[in-house]
């Protein structure tokens, strides 16, 4: 299995992921901004960052990428594609995931533990989780606020592409349980064909009980077990 | 010398340029002329207090800074260590006083910039970022501005670059009302072999200049810090830089690449005084002489001035000698970060500083004197008197202890950070072990089973009440942080913040603190590897108390070892290790109870000091302890209020035998609250005591028993009794603001 990770100039979750892909026993590659080749990744990861300084919007730029004209068409081919906080936020900027990420409702950047619940296993990204599983992931960004109109958010709900859900500690959804005032709480979303996952908290930085959390490790897992499985194109099973 | 005509700058020129008049006439008379004024600029910025150390270096030499595991002392960009697995820990701390007080974020942000270029010039990889900061009283709007002006800053450039911020201090105290204080330390690491120096070489070699563009930001920044600020200090904006940690990102990157490359002959980033200071440092370091087109150097804005270009603080450039057959090779790896480079200077043979502005030569001046000519300044007066003993404070204050606990708890310098390092990016890197709010951040070092704990420590307080126990006090505190994770302390670098040190008493104060700093070190045998020098911070003639900020790493053989501050299981013993006395003189108890810092600080014993140590190292090597926590601010009641936060569970001692046994009558509160040093709160389960005590005794250090791990109340018997969640309370909402 060959994870492909992305850098943008800006870009620092690129050596995190590369640890935890590692860690779980499988191939990383890294994958230049300027070029197009996504060097026979089965699933490419958009790490965290602030690609390009983020000056303008987070992901604006990078959306422009030349290695984002062959991301998305590895996604739109049923690709693997995996955004992890800037990550996510470029997959937004980029329309291969609904709605956008604003600055945080604290006004305030965030470093923080957090758990998630697990709303979806009918993903390749959350295949080895159980549904309302609680995932200790932590979050850290500035410009974590999901937000989307009442009829995207209604979709998303409907055809249950909220991968994850900010909880408490006890899996309890409350109100406000997000560190950045998400709507519906909502910490993860998938696109319609559900090849394409963004999540705001850093799994890998959730990958050994020594950092306070493996529960990230489920993730990495669950797409190797279903590429391993299926080949490199896991996603035709799924839909 | 008659000859000479030294009238010519005139007192407003010099002023300009922050030089005295001595200075100007040892100048002229050195030169055998007089300098252009492009010449008294780059004069007056090298000259100044910020590059040439003219008042601390004469005493900053007696600091030890051997050991068998230093691989670098001070002289280079940081210090560096070994720490095995042919490995080097680089590290310094800086200070970024001024700019920070005209503007917060700016001033912050080029800060932690700065200290990074220190370290990735050598080669490391910046792994941890620490911050030590100092404001005036919180409850003050203006105060409250510059805390968070700074904070956001500290985690704007952080944040962007990742890099992790895992920890550091922050107090607030009158003595920084009108002058802030915010010191960034970086620790890097990288292979012995890759180690990267800024000592240039080769005549002909050529010199890249790479990164930002040079703008007319930051001009005069090192002169602006050598001089005391006035009212007329905010009109000196455009000498606050302005950062931009994503070109930082791309440079780091690109330097690192370059880390070790036999085609990069020296590296040296640019930071106080621009290219000036840079290039002759590089130059001076080597033994050579440089010599600089200003013409060649690509600008941000036009009609920039020879000296503007020289003088320039723009931020995130670096310098790269390399022969000049390398040159084209080299801009190919910047350019494809998209970095833009210049060939702005070559390296001469003889030692010489020439600045031309395309066929124009504008500057000729011998490198020694302009590097380490300036007049050394020594003390201005002879030691005055010491104060009069502070009159004793009044009664002991109505509270009970409870209250007591809660006030210290709840109190801006005792109360939890976690609004501050929430707002930064303390786990990028899969690296911090323990987190902030502990003792040390403890970060593994990818690929070993080594940890760097690191720590950084400085009560002002107990330096203004006596400059070199407190500077002691430092070093010993810095290193109890380290200690408490079960790492051994390798070596520190220091801060040094003073007022203005033209008058005797801060002259003496600077004198005496390098004194207790070397003191320290020499019993705990800690070298200091690197460090800053901040003086004049001072405005209108009130200046800060001597402020000795100690930056420590500790290096952990193996982090499956560490040890943390909070209690952990039920049922555990609790003891103090270290002495029991009573001494409220300079504490927080006092500061809250009789708002005076009077009296003398708490007595230090190194000897004990250093024992103390290895028998926490030696306990926690062994696997015998569950937590170690040091005992600061606040005495033994605030220590163990604090492990049970951090491991959410109360605990029940009986601390009341404690005074018996020591026999001190003074009553609970010095006992409770009193600051004596040397100590460290541990718990551990019952079966480990006997080992413990038998430990203690061959360390000779006090070891007592008191009390034990559970519940959720904090209990002392007879004096406090106080639910886990009130005091959770309190200390969480010790840094919010009260609307």
């Amino acid at each position: 299995m060959r994870f492909g990770i992305a850098v943008f100039p800006g870009t620092w979750s690129d050596r995190d992921c590369r640890h935890a892909v590692e860690l779980a026993g499988h191939e990383a590659v890294l994958l230049w901004h300027k070029d197009r080749d996504l060097r026979g990744a089965d699933c490419v990861i958009l790490p965290g960052g602030f690609a390009y300084g983020d000056y303008l919007r987070a992901g604006a730029v990078a959306r422009f990428a030349p290695l984002m004209e062959s991301v998305a068409e590895f996604a739109s081919a049923g690709g693997l594609v995996w955004g992890i906080c800037n990550g996510f936020q470029i997959l937004c900027e980029a329309h291969l995931l609904p709605g956008a990420l604003t600055r945080n409702s604290s006004l305030e950047f965030r470093c923080a533990p957090a758990w998630l619940r697990v709303e979806t296993v009918d993903t390749v990204f959350t295949s080895g989780c159980a549904r309302g599983d609680v995932l200790q992931i932590p979050v850290s960004h500035g410009e974590g606020r999901f937000v989307a109109d009442d009829e995207t958010l209604d979709m998303l709900e409907r055809e249950q592409r909220v991968a994850f859900r900010y909880v408490r500690r006890d899996g309890s959804a409350v109100e406000n349980a997000s560190p950045n005032g998400s709507m519906h709480d909502i910490a993860g979303i998938v696109n319609e064909r559900r090849n394409v996952l963004g999540m705001m908290p850093h799994p890998e930085r959730a990958c050994e009980a020594l950092l306070g959390s493996s529960d990230g490790m489920l993730l990495f897992n669950s797409v190797a077990k279903m590429v391993s499985r299926d080949g490199a194109m896991p996603v035709a099973a799924v839909s | 010398m008659t000859s000479v005509q030294v009238a010519a700058a005139s007192d407003a020129d010099l002023a300009e340029v922050a030089l005295t008049r001595a200075e100007y006439v040892h100048l002229v008379t050195s030169l055998g002329r007089e300098p252009n004024r492009l010449e008294l600029g780059i004069v007056g910025a090298l000259w100044s207090e910020h590059c040439s150390y003219k008042t601390s270096k004469p005493l900053l030499g007696t600091l030890p800074t051997q050991g068998p595991h230093v691989l670098q002392g001070p002289g280079e960009n940081a210090g560096a260590v070994d720490i095995g697995h042919g490995l080097a820990c680089v590290f310094k701390i800086e200070s970024h006083n001024h700019p920070s007080a005209i503007e917060p974020y700016q001033g912050a942000a080029t800060g932690v910039g700065g200290i990074l270029r220190d370290i990735f010039t050598m080669g490391a990889r910046p792994v941890a970022l620490l911050d030590s900061l100092r404001f005036g009283p919180l409850d003050e709007p203006h105060q409250r501005h510059l805390f968070d002006g700074v904070v956001a800053g500290i985690g704007g450039y952080g944040n962007c670059i990742g890099v992790p911020t895992v920890g550091g201090e922050l107090y607030f105290d009158e003595s920084y009302r009108t002058n802030c204080l915010v010191n960034a330390m970086c620790v890097g690491v990288v292979e012995q072999g890759r180690l990267t120096r800024a000592t240039a070489s080769g005549p002909g070699n050529l010199v890249l200049l790479v990164g930002a563009d040079t703008g007319r930001d930051g001009i005069h920044g090192a002169s602006f810090a050598s001089v005391v600020l006035d009212a007329d200090s905010a009109a000196r904006r455009p000498a606050v830089q302005v950062g931009n940690p994503f070109l930082e990102k791309c440079l780091m990157e690109a330097c690192l690449e370059l880390a070790g490359d036999p085609r990069v002959i020296a590296m040296q980033d640019l930071g106080a005084a621009g290219l000036c200071g840079s290039t002759a440092e590089l130059a001076h370091r080597g033994g050579c002489g440089i010599e600089v087109d200003v013409a060649r150097a690509s600008r941000r804005e036009t009609g920039m001035t020879p000296y503007e270009v020289m003088l320039s603080e723009s931020q995130e450039r670096m310098l790269i000698v390399a022969r000049p057959d390398d040159v084209r090779s080299l801009q190919s790896v910047f350019e494809r970060w998209d970095l833009h480079s210049d060939v702005v200077a070559v390296i001469l043979p003889e030692q010489r500083f020439v600045v031309r502005d395309g066929g124009d030569r504008v500057c000729d001046l011998p490198l020694d004197l302009l590097v380490d000519g300036a007049p050394p300044r020594g003390a201005p007066g002879p030691r005055p008197d010491p104060p009069a003993p502070s009159a004793a404070p009044g009664p002991m204050p109505s509270w009970s202890h409870d209250e007591a606990l809660l006030q210290l708890l709840g109190s801006p310098n005792l109360g939890s950070r976690a609004s501050v390092y929430r707002r930064y990016d303390h786990q990028v890197g899969d690296a911090t072990l323990i987190l902030p709010g502990g003792d040390a951040a403890l970060v593994r070092v990818d690929g070993t089973s080594l940890g760097l704990a690191l720590a950084t420590d400085g009560n002002s307080r107990y330096a203004a009440l006596d400059a070199r126990l407190g500077a002691m006090i430092a070093v010993c505190e810095a290193a109890r942080n380290v200690v408490a994770t079960g790492a051994k302390p390798a070596a520190i670098t220091n801060c040094l913040n003073f007022a203005n040190p033209e008058h005797a008493d801060v002259w003496w104060d600077l004198h005496d603190a390098i004194d207790g700093i070397g003191a320290a070190c020499r019993v705990l045998e800690i070298p200091v590897v690197s460090g800053n020098v901040s003086l004049y911070n001072d405005t209108g003639g009130t200046g800060i108390d001597p402020t000795v900020v100690v930056g420590m790493v500790g290096v952990i053989d193996d982090v499956t070892q560490r040890c943390t501050a909070g209690f952990r299981d039920d049922g555990d013993l609790i003891a103090l290790v270290g002495p029991v006395e009573a001494e409220l003189d300079g504490s927080e108890y006092q500061r809250i109870a009789h708002g005076v810092n009077a009296g003398l600080p708490p007595h230090l014993d190194l000897d004990l000091e250093r024992r103390v140590h290895g028998f926490v190292l030696d306990a926690i090597a062994a696997g015998l302890l569950h937590s170690t926590h040091d005992c600061a601010e606040g005495g033994i009641a605030i220590a163990i209020a604090e492990s049970c936060l951090l491991g959410d569970i109360g605990a029940w001692v009986g601390i009341e035998e404690l005074g018996q046994d020591a026999g001190l009558n003074t009553g609970a509160a010095g006992i409770l609250f009193g600051e004596s040093q040397s100590r460290f709160v541990i718990s551990f389960a019952r079966e480990a005591l006997v080992r413990l005590h038998e430990l203690a005794g061959r360390h000779s250090v006090p070891f007592r028993g008191l009390g034990s791990v559970g519940g959720e109340r904090v209990c002392v018997t007879g004096c406090i009794d106080v639910s886990l969640a009130d005091v959770r309370r309190v200390h969480e909402g010790a840094l919010i603001e009260r609307e």
